[in-house]
């Protein structure tokens, strides 16, 4: 499914009539690829008052075979070269008169951001204070960098990362996924950490080796996206959707190495089923990814019982019922178990004719945020992540106008695609991810919708 | 050599849902249902890439070209390059057969995993040059002249262009399978009402497993294909009584298109393999083959029906494992017509017939008929000839592993040629 418009856009001709008309000039966006530097080229550390993050980001950026250069040689321009990142330690913040630091450092920095450039902030959360200066100041960089993210051209994103006191350790992770290209569709967002126990760093280029990861809905689509990077990135999966859908099911699970199993997931006894043979194939699973959803699109006031109920049960309460499953099956999920639910934008900012299924996405993120303390406990974590206008099969059926208006509603003027949505969960999924508990993560290229 | 002998675990199977003929698979081969067959079952067992020990099928209606069907199917599948595949062909007891070589090599220890198999397309069916026409080109072909070749050719006459169909037929008495059931159906007097309740019967059974997911890993959809054509959840005996009979002549004629199989495309695979090879690949043990018995009747000269051999077979085997037909939790009596199935559980009832033609002192007594083909069979799934060893195998080791350890059940499949493969299983 390519995008037409963004090919035109990028080719010779269509570059000077884009640039001439002011039409939309979507770019080509960096995607993750096995074996690829964590960035394209050199990054930048700036502060903003006196952070306690920027010798840690430096470190860990060294780490990575990344080339830190000083704000100085940012500011004075002694050199060209383009930079691949951009990134703000603005931890020290104690009011708004700090905030012009910000401005300061990021100014004459994001002139110079490579295409496809990543600009994150890193600053405590606004609740963790009693000042109101310092809770303003920090509130202050959610609208800084919201709008950045929208100026921002080239593929390049700007993301915002809370880190409390003492979660420090927890940033690793987020870190690498917003800088890759892992996080190519994921732009003007703030993520929050925790504090969590973390395990030993992972093979980088195979982050879930020797774990099993269980995909509903993994027969087509984001799906068989979700299958895809999780057995790339190392983990066997096992691959379910509805026994309709066998045949593609099978196709998907042989293509990745895993296990097909043909599940109604709304069954009464889907959750036990599932959760037995996890135990008894695969000595249980630890990586859960709820995608299974379908639509059945009518206004309110024309929606039957089957249209509403249908939605629910396979959107929201085989979710439920599934993971309620794996939690009373003993050894059926791991103690440090990564599940992820797929929720949707329509679920934040509703959408006409999805009263039900704006509802049952809605529904996964109360689901999710519920239940984030309890998973903490035992080590483990449960997020969603919300997708945005994404190319797939369902798309392709749109109507011509409103799929090409529909795709341009973000600041990255695109649709994503379903590897866009695959590459958030799989992060989500890495043991170093266990201080992202109880996050929404939209995977929307800042869509206007529900912003 | 192993010093002795073990039983062979059923770990599970696999199958396409079967077509009516010409129907959702017109287009497919019996390499490309083999394939998928065997992909859906390395899916569901995650051997992709793995050596099994052996793939062992066939098909009853095969082309020329397909001489190492079951090697090709396994070359185009996600199994092993390195796993070694041999045909097989005894009719519509292919697949059960199959099913019984593989289990004998794990019982004495030179597999220690094996898919047996079976295939068959009554669609894509092989069509034969004419007798005259062949020898006329393999003349022109053994020519070594122009000259040679030319007087060669002019043997070809128009009629030759007809070519050889394959037909349902026996080839030592010209008769359909279903003219030689029917002749049995009248030598037994089984009515007309008893074969369409048992058609019934098969249609709801296989119609019930399917709705509360019996089948979710036993089948894998195939070709837009999610059940199996032939399958009518809504038939019933009034329905069917008014379908005019197709085989057997005159009033006594009770044999219709409704209780006799339809012709049918289709594949079926089982995964088998010893205890130890289940238990170090995390895989289920269903059931295992305890044994299993062939037999062959003179449907020719020899005054016994064309499909009664399983009806010999049975007693042999009870008498092996010193059993009676009444010490199993399950029976599995393939359908190829209704009738076939009532003849040949009135024969065990029968003691003139279990004296004088089985030589049994007793006659091995009637079977609970709640026993008898739960989950549907060939009248309601169709009998795609070779794939229908398989579907059983698979149905009946799922059925007994839900029924609890301990428990028993019998197979019993005719087939062309007055031949009969029966096995027990036990969970």
């Amino acid at each position: 499914m390519s995008d037409w418009y963004r090919d035109f856009a990028n080719s010779g001709v269509g570059t000077t009539i884009t640039k001439q008309l002011g039409l939309p000039r979507p770019a080509e966006l960096r995607r993750y690829e096995p074996g690829q530097p964590l960035l394209p080229g050199a990054a930048v550390v700036g502060s903003a008052g006196e952070g306690r993050l920027r010798d840690e980001l430096t470190r860990l950026l060294k780490d990575d075979g990344v080339t830190v250069v000083s704000p100085v040689t940012v500011d004075g321009g002694t050199d060209g070269e383009r930079l691949a990142a951009v990134l703000l330690d603005a931890t020290g913040l104690t009011g708004p008169t700090d905030l012009a630091a910000a401005h300061d450092f990021l100014a004459p920095a994001v002139k110079r951001l490579a295409p496809s450039g990543r600009v994150l902030v890193l600053a405590d959360p606004p609740a963790g204070t009693s000042s109101p200066a310092q809770a303003a100041a920090r509130q202050a960089l959610e609208g800084l960098v919201r709008s950045l993210a929208k100026e921002l051209r080239s593929g390049s994103t700007a993301n915002l990362v809370h880190v409390p006191l003492g979660a420090e350790a927890s940033l690793a992770s987020p870190l690498r996924f917003f800088l890759s290209g892992r996080s190519a569709y994921v732009d003007g967002q703030v993520l929050a950490v925790t504090t969590a126990e973390l395990p030993d760093a992972a093979d980088a280029e195979q982050p879930l080796a020797g774990k099993v990861a269980v995909v509903t809905g993994a027969a087509r689509g984001i799906g068989a996206a979700i299958a895809r990077v999780l057995a790339r990135d190392g983990a066997h999966v096992v691959a379910v959707d509805v026994p309709a859908a066998g045949e593609q099911l099978a196709q998907v699970a042989n293509e990745v190495g895993g296990t097909a199993v043909a599940l109604d997931i709304t069954g009464d006894d889907a959750g036990p089923r599932l959760a037995a043979q996890l135990v008894a194939r695969h000595g249980g699973v630890d990586v859960v990814v709820h995608n299974a959803g379908i639509t059945r699109d009518k206004l309110l006031v024309n929606m039957d019982a089957a249209r509403w109920n249908s939605v629910m049960a396979v959107n929201l309460q085989a979710q439920l019922d599934i993971t309620q499953a794996l939690l009373d099956t003993e050894g059926a999920l791991k103690p440090d178990a990564r599940v992820v639910s797929v929720s949707s934008q329509s679920g934040i900012a509703g959408n006409r004719g999805q009263t039900n299924y704006a509802a049952s996405k809605a529904g996964v993120i109360g689901m999710v945020r519920s239940w984030a303390p309890e998973f903490a406990e035992r080590g483990a974590t449960i997020n969603a992540v919300a997708p945005g206008f994404i190319v797939t099969e369902m798309t392709a059926k749109m109507p011509l106008g409103t799929r090409e208006v529909g795709s341009r509603l973000n600041s990255l003027q695109q649709g994503g695609l379903p590897v866009d949505v695959a590459e958030t969960i799989a992060w989500l999924a890495q043991p170093g991810s266990a201080g992202v508990n109880g996050q929404v993560v939209r995977v929307c290229g800042q869509s206007l919708l529900g912003a | 050599m192993a010093p002795q002998t073990r039983k062979a675990a059923i770990v599970g199977g696999n199958r396409i849902p079967f077509a009516r003929s010409n129907g959702a698979y017109a287009r497919a081969s019996n390499q490309d249902m083999l394939t998928a067959t065997l992909d859906g079952l390395v899916a569901r067992f995650g051997l992709q890439g793995q050596q099994v020990g052996e793939v062992v099928a066939g098909a009853v209606l095969k082309h020329a070209r397909d001489f190492n069907l079951t090697r090709e199917s396994v070359l185009g599948s996600r199994l092993s390059a390195a796993t070694p595949a041999y045909d097989v062909q005894q009719a519509c007891g292919t697949g059960l057969e199959a099913a019984v070589l593989v289990a004998n090599k794990i019982a004495l220890g030179q597999l220690e995993s094996g898919i047996a198999g079976g295939v068959d397309t009554t669609s894509d069916a092989p069509m034969a040059l004419n007798e005259d026409m062949r020898r006329v080109l393999l003349a022109v072909n053994n020519a070594k002249t122009l000259q040679q070749r030319l007087s060669a050719l002019a043997g070809i006459r128009p009629g030759q262009l007809i070519p050889e169909v394959p037909r349902n037929a026996e080839p030592r008495t010209g008769l359909a399978m279903g003219d030689h059931a029917a002749i049995t159906a009248a030598e037994w007097e089984i009515g007309r009402e008893e074969q369409d309740e048992l058609t019934v019967r098969s249609h709801h059974n296989l119609a019930a497993a399917y709705d509360r997911g019996f089948f979710d890993d036993l089948v894998t959809p195939f070709l837009g294909l999610t059940r199996d054509q032939n399958l009518r959840p809504d038939t019933s005996v009034e329905k069917l009584a008014k379908l005019k009979p197709v085989f057997g002549q005159g009033e006594g004629a009770t044999m219709t298109a409704g209780n006799s199989t339809p012709l049918t495309d289709g594949a079926s695979a089982v995964l088998l393999a010893s205890d130890e090879w289940a238990a170090e690949h995390d895989l289920p043990v269903l059931a295992h083959l305890v044994d299993a018995q062939t037999a062959a009747v003179d449907y020719v000269h020899g005054g016994e029906g064309l499909l009664m051999a399983p009806a010999y077979a049975v007693p042999v085997l009870l008498a092996r494992n010193g059993l009676t037909l009444q010490d199993f939790d399950f029976y599995e009596v393939h359908e190829a017509f209704a009738s076939t199935v009532l003849a040949t559980l009135k024969a065990w009832e029968s003691p003139e017939y279990c004296k004088e033609k089985l030589g049994l002192d007793a006659p091995l007594g009637s079977i609970d008929r709640a026993k008898l083909n739960v989950h549907g069979s060939s009248l309601a799934a169709g009998h795609p000839f070779a794939a229908t060893g398989g579907r059983i195998v698979a149905t009946l080791a799922k059925t007994l592993h839900e029924a609890g350890p301990g428990k028993r059940g019998l197979i019993s499949i005719c087939a062309a040629g007055g031949q009969g493969v029966v096995a027990i299983l036990e969970s």
